[in-house]
């Protein structure tokens, strides 16, 4: 029987039934389904769970019991598992290869951290049962703490931001009250931030009320030393520094911009998602920050999941540790407990930042990869990360174009220059190497570098597997330059479950939900599911 | 190390290609001061899967699991049962491993769930638009008063005594360090609180909870209306997102911005997080809504699509001007969340929310019976808030000593307060059995 | 006769009798890219010169339009809301954003001329 679905919404064109050569009935091309929303599959009284009916009690619910239908549709387990399952194979992931988002870290996710992350007595906790009843999970976090402040040399660490934004804005609150208290807030509200700084950094600073300014960049990719002299004073609050830089490129007068600021009367922040490049080899405490981020979701491997969930604890130094928002994790003796808002600890905390203690599943995965690599394996991931990027930063500086003179970091950055006059543009380089088998690297990041291309192999990649990475992406450059192949670029890509998609239209009219079509199933799903 | 495949013999070759000695000359930037002669000292070595395990079976001994004994807390987090297909899913490399859908063609996948999830979100909260989700309910709270403040072109928001104290404390917190003002209302264990008086001209924005953080159930039509009398956004927080399947939404009661903590769909305790944050706004509002949107769209052969949209509200792009920092959103949980709201559909979101409602009924009357314990609320859903003869958070500590799990001491959550220091916060869910039930009522007993 | 002047910033004002008619150049829209959605000012709000009271969003940009002059805006574009592309396809006539009353014309002087401005846009490169 066929399964008429109306997949058009209104649009002409009406059910795909797959490009104008070799069609198929279904639309589908083999392993590649065409996946009707979960509102086109139901059918009203199918559930995919079996609950006990509930006993009849009179409702306390103060006279709002919800009247009519929700408009959930109704499934089995079965349909269930196999939607999302067709779903899952119209995705790229790092477990199919090279994932070389600049800036991302899409390092190998451990298996081994799924499973502890899951273990009855870690995974199933209540945030707020009894403090004796979870010693356990509180010795855990204060474990990560401890490695947190020894790989940066930073002697305290705030746990509760969920992610590197929310962490960015614990850091610059820290600040921000650390000023307060020297009653110095309203007199310093100048941040001063590189061009090539990501976009959370300039709108964590303008959240909190200051003025964001830019730190120009010298020829070798880095801050210029001298203009940010000139650009220090008593009205300036701190700067926001990446390091490595977005350029990939370490900060070598680093040292000196940290006193520069410290004899300001400014504070250093540091975002910290390049750590990957320096970790267990270099303690960013040593290089003279103040506070930094950890993206624990980039370095420490916990999983990205789609966008998300992250963890972004921030490492503070002595002057600002006082400020870390609740709850602090303090221990009397033996035993653990959990200082909540309104409790005397040894500091003035700025608040709270997050309900409960922070983010548990990534703080156990982490600790779980952290173990696993220990400080040698820390040191070696780092290391190897910075070597894959420059074997491909050598592998490839003939024929594509490095924006800046190397050594690299842990990822290597090109500009658009070897695309000049060829009609391809990155985008178009990019949607090509979709066609080859590669999620496309970070594309028009950094600002500051034309048509910018960051890759990052991270240490996860096999030499082999890298070149023939190295390879396919010579051939894309040299398909390019032949001068012949703009509308093949154009056109790219042509095997991914979906072409390129019209985003001026998804702007221009957006369409952010399903909405039931104008012959609603009939009957109440209720009485069906009764029957 | 079973992570890394490089060999000592790749990393000489690779140096050659690169024209260096050692991989210490691609560190030469660091400034001498600052260099390591080796590992970071003071941390150990690496471990094989055994001794990882072993380590935190350890940290798991030291805490009692809420699956081996009585269990009755909530204030915020909820403890459901999530059937095992969602684990499964969550845990295919294409949706665990994989990232933010940049590059649509080959994130459909991920995109399309999030489409779906948008979609139940608005359903369920009875709301025009929702993002594809936040980090969790408390920080979608504070990024809802920051929404109206831009809408309303005012900086002062009122706080119900009924919200969580944690939201409250997060909204206050952003309050004072971005510039705006954050009008809180004192504790409202009785639920008599009526905020249609307070409202004027200079409110960006109120703040409720429903149920409230005590447990009442509330109709916020006429606040809704005072609201918009006086130009502000009503914001309804709901903490327990179950409770929608039996209680009427905010969206039918008037309010321009909906949040919810999802964690009691798809996702564990976890000790607090990750979690999922649910924001429904109206039509009018999209723009300024902050987070991460999905729309439909088709592509250069005409097949149905979806892409990430309306970005140039983020930070990626309006940078300073950006709706907020956020960069993020709750993708795997958000997964989570939508396969088990799929699972269940129309028929089991309702009947869960009914067996919720039916068991914390059973335990108000059974706790209520008990000598010199007052039930506080006329309404709940499945929490409610009991006065006790004496403190309470000396009881939960012995009833903890006894493995049983009695709840939440709302003085744990509201300090120096002696007005609440009686009060116990008292959550029943679907898991909740007379083998759980039975002891609590006789370990209550015995302490007070 | 209508007269146009240009701003650093690409927007144009089309001055007749006391009102200027606002808008962007075809250089900024063209780099912007496809227009998806125009924020413009209502009608009784007062704009200073260089105000940002305006934003025009592309997939990939937003930008903030800044007041060539001092005034209140009369009149915004309804036809925007529904036709964004009209400020691709024509940027100097149906694309155009608000109108103002102006409250000195004096401060026009220093704006371009469409001579100068295309001068200018040549050294963008």
């Amino acid at each position: 029987m066929v399964r008429s679905l109306d997949r058009s919404q209104g649009r002409s064109g009406g059910i795909a039934a797959g490009t104008s050569d070799n069609p198929t009935f279904t639309g589908n091309r083999a392993l590649q389904i065409e996946e009707p929303l979960i509102f086109e599959m139901g059918q009203p009284g199918r559930c995919g769970v079996d609950l006990p009916e509930p006993p009849k009690v009179k409702d306390r619910l103060n006279g709002l019991k919800r009247a009519g239908q929700i408009g959930l549709p109704g499934l089995s387990e079965p349909q269930v598992v196999q939607h999302y399952t067709r779903l899952s194979q119209k995705n790229y992931a790092i477990d199919m290869g090279v994932y070389p988002l600049g800036s991302c870290t899409m390092k190998h996710n451990p298996r081994i951290n799924e499973k502890v992350a899951r273990l009855p007595g870690i995974g199933d906790l209540h945030p707020l049962q009894a403090v004796s009843t979870v010693q356990g999970a509180l010795e855990l976090i204060d474990r990560l703490a401890h490695w947190l402040k020894t790989l940066t040399g930073m002697p305290a660490v705030a746990m509760s931001p969920a992610a590197g934004a929310h962490g960015e804005m614990c850091g610059m609150m820290a600040i921000a009250a650390a000023l307060e208290a020297r009653g110095e807030r309203a007199k310093r509200k100048v941040v001063l931030a590189p061009e090539s700084a990501h976009g959370t950094n300039p709108a964590t600073a303008a959240a909190l009320g200051f003025v964001v300014k830019p730190i120009p960049a010298n020829e070798r990719g880095r801050v210029d030393l001298t203009a940010l002299k000139a650009a220090l004073g008593p009205d300036v609050a701190a700067i926001m520094l990446t390091n490595p830089n977005t350029c990939g490129l370490f900060e070598n007068e680093i040292v000196e911009i940290s006193k520069a600021v410290h004899d300001a009367g400014a504070f250093f922040y540091c975002d910290g998602a390049n750590f990957n490049a320096i970790v267990g080899r270099v303690r960013p405490g040593d290089l003279g920050v103040d506070c930094m981020h950890i993206n624990l979701h980039k370095t420490f491997s916990t999983p990205h999941g789609g966008g998300g969930p992250g963890a972004g604890p921030v490492v503070l130094s002595a002057a600002l540790a006082p400020y870390a928002p609740y709850p602090w994790i303090v221990k009397d003796g033996e035993r653990w407990r959990v200082a909540e808002d309104g409790a005397a600890v040894d500091g003035k905390p700025l608040g709270r930042l997050k309900a409960f203690h922070g983010q548990m599943g990534m703080f156990t995965r982490a600790l779980s990869y952290i173990m696993s690599h220990g400080a040698d394996g820390l040191k070696q991931a780092a290391e190897d990360a910075v070597l894959s990027a420059n074997y491909l930063m050598a592998s490839l500086q003939d024929i594509m174009t490095p924006a800046f003179e190397g050594p690299c970091m842990h990822e290597a950055l090109f500009d658009d220059s070897f695309l000049k006059d060829t009609g391809v543009s990155t985008l178009d380089f990019a949607k090509a190497m979709i066609d080859e088998g590669y999620h496309p690297m970070t594309m028009y990041f950094p600002l500051v570098v034309h048509g910018a291309m960051l890759i990052e192999p991270t240490e996860s990649q096999a030499k082999e597997d890298l070149d023939v990475f190295i390879a396919a992406l010579r051939s894309l450059a040299e398909r390019a330059k032949s001068g012949t192949a703009e509308e093949d670029f154009k056109a790219a890509p042509r095997f991914a479950p979906r072409r390129r998609l019209d985003e001026t239209l998804a702007a221009r009219k957006p369409v952010l939900r399903w909405r039931p079509s104008n012959n609603p199933p009939e009957g109440d799903p209720m009485k069906q599911a009764a029957e | 190390m079973r992570y890394l495949p490089l060999t000592p013999t790749d990393r000489r070759d690779m140096l050659g290609v690169i024209g260096a000695k050692s991989v210490d000359e691609l560190f030469k930037d660091v400034p001498a001061s600052a260099r390591l002669p080796g590992k970071v000292p003071g941390l150990p070595d690496h471990l094989g899967e055994l001794e990882v395990e072993r380590a935190f079976q350890n940290y798991a001994a030291k805490n009692v699991s809420p699956s081996t004994a009585p269990f009755f807390v909530g204030a915020g987090a909820y403890r459901h049962h999530v059937p095992s297909t969602v684990d499964y899913m969550i845990q295919r490399g294409e949706f665990l491993t994989s990232y933010t859908p940049y590059q649509p063609e080959i994130t459909q996948g991920t995109l399309q769930y999030l489409f779906e999830f948008q979609t139940q979100v608005s359903l369920l909260t009875g709301m025009e638009v929702a993002n594809a989700s936040m980090y969790d309910g408390s920080t979608a709270a504070s990024e809802a008063v920051l929404m109206a403040n831009r809408v309303t072109r005012r900086t002062k928001a009122l706080i119900s005594g009924g919200l969580h104290p944690h939201y409250r404390n997060i909204i206050e917190t952003t309050a004072h360090w971005q510039g705006y003002s954050a009008v809180a209302g004192a504790a409202d264990p009785e639920g008599l609180e009526d905020l249609s008086a307070k409202v004027d001209k200079e409110t960006s924005c109120v703040v409720v909870q429903n149920p409230s953080f005590f447990g009442h159930v509330c109709d916020f039509t006429k606040l809704a209306a005072a609201c918009h009398a006086a130009g502000a956004l009503l914001i309804v927080v709901v903490t327990e997102v179950v409770s929608l399947g039996l209680i009427k939404p905010p969206g039918e009661m008037g309010a321009d911005i909906v949040v919810c903590e999802g964690q009691s769909i798809g996702n564990g305790l976890g000790f607090g997080g990750p979690y999922v944050g649910l924001f429904a706004t109206r039509d009018k509002y999209v723009r300024q809504m902050p987070g991460r949107l999905v729309g439909e769209t088709v592509d250069a052969d005409g097949k149905r699509g979806f892409v990430l949209t309306l970005s140039t509200r983020e930070q990626h792009i309006r940078r300073e001007k950006a709706t907020s920092n956020i960069c993020t959103n709750a993708g795997l949980c958000a997964l989570a969340f939508t396969v088990h709201l799929t699972l269940l559909g129309e028929v089991g979101f309702r009947r869960l929310a009914e067996l919720n409602h039916a068991k914390a009924s059973e335990l108000a009357d059974r706790v209520a019976a008990l000598p010199g314990v007052k039930l506080l609320n006329d309404s709940f859903f499945n929490e409610f808030t009991v006065s006790l003869p004496k403190p309470a958070a000396p009881v939960v500590e012995a009833l903890a000593e006894r493995r049983i799990l009695a709840g939440v001491p709302v003085s744990r959550l509201i300090p120096n307060d002696p007005s609440v220091d009686n009060l116990l916060l008292l959550a029943a869910t679907e898991t909740a059995t007379e083998s759980g039930m039975g002891p609590l009522i006789a370990g209550l007993k015995e302490v007070l | 006769m209508a007269d146009t002047k240009y701003t650093q910033e690409h927007e144009w004002i089309r001055v007749e009798g006391d009102v200027g008619t606002i808008g962007i150049t075809q250089y900024a829209q063209e780099q912007l890219g496809d227009v998806v959605f125009v924020d413009v000012p209502q009608s009784g709000r007062k704009v200073t010169k260089g105000e940002a009271c305006a934003v025009v969003e592309s997939v990939k940009a937003a930008s903030d339009i800044y007041a060539p002059a001092t005034g209140e805006v009369v009149e915004a574009n309804a036809g925007l809301a529904d036709s964004p592309g009209d400020v691709n396809a024509e940027p100097m006539g149906k694309g155009w954003f608000f109108k103002i009353k102006l409250l000195d014309k004096g401060e026009l002087s220093g704006l371009m001329d469409e001579a100068a401005y295309n001068a200018f846009v040549k050294t963008l490169g």
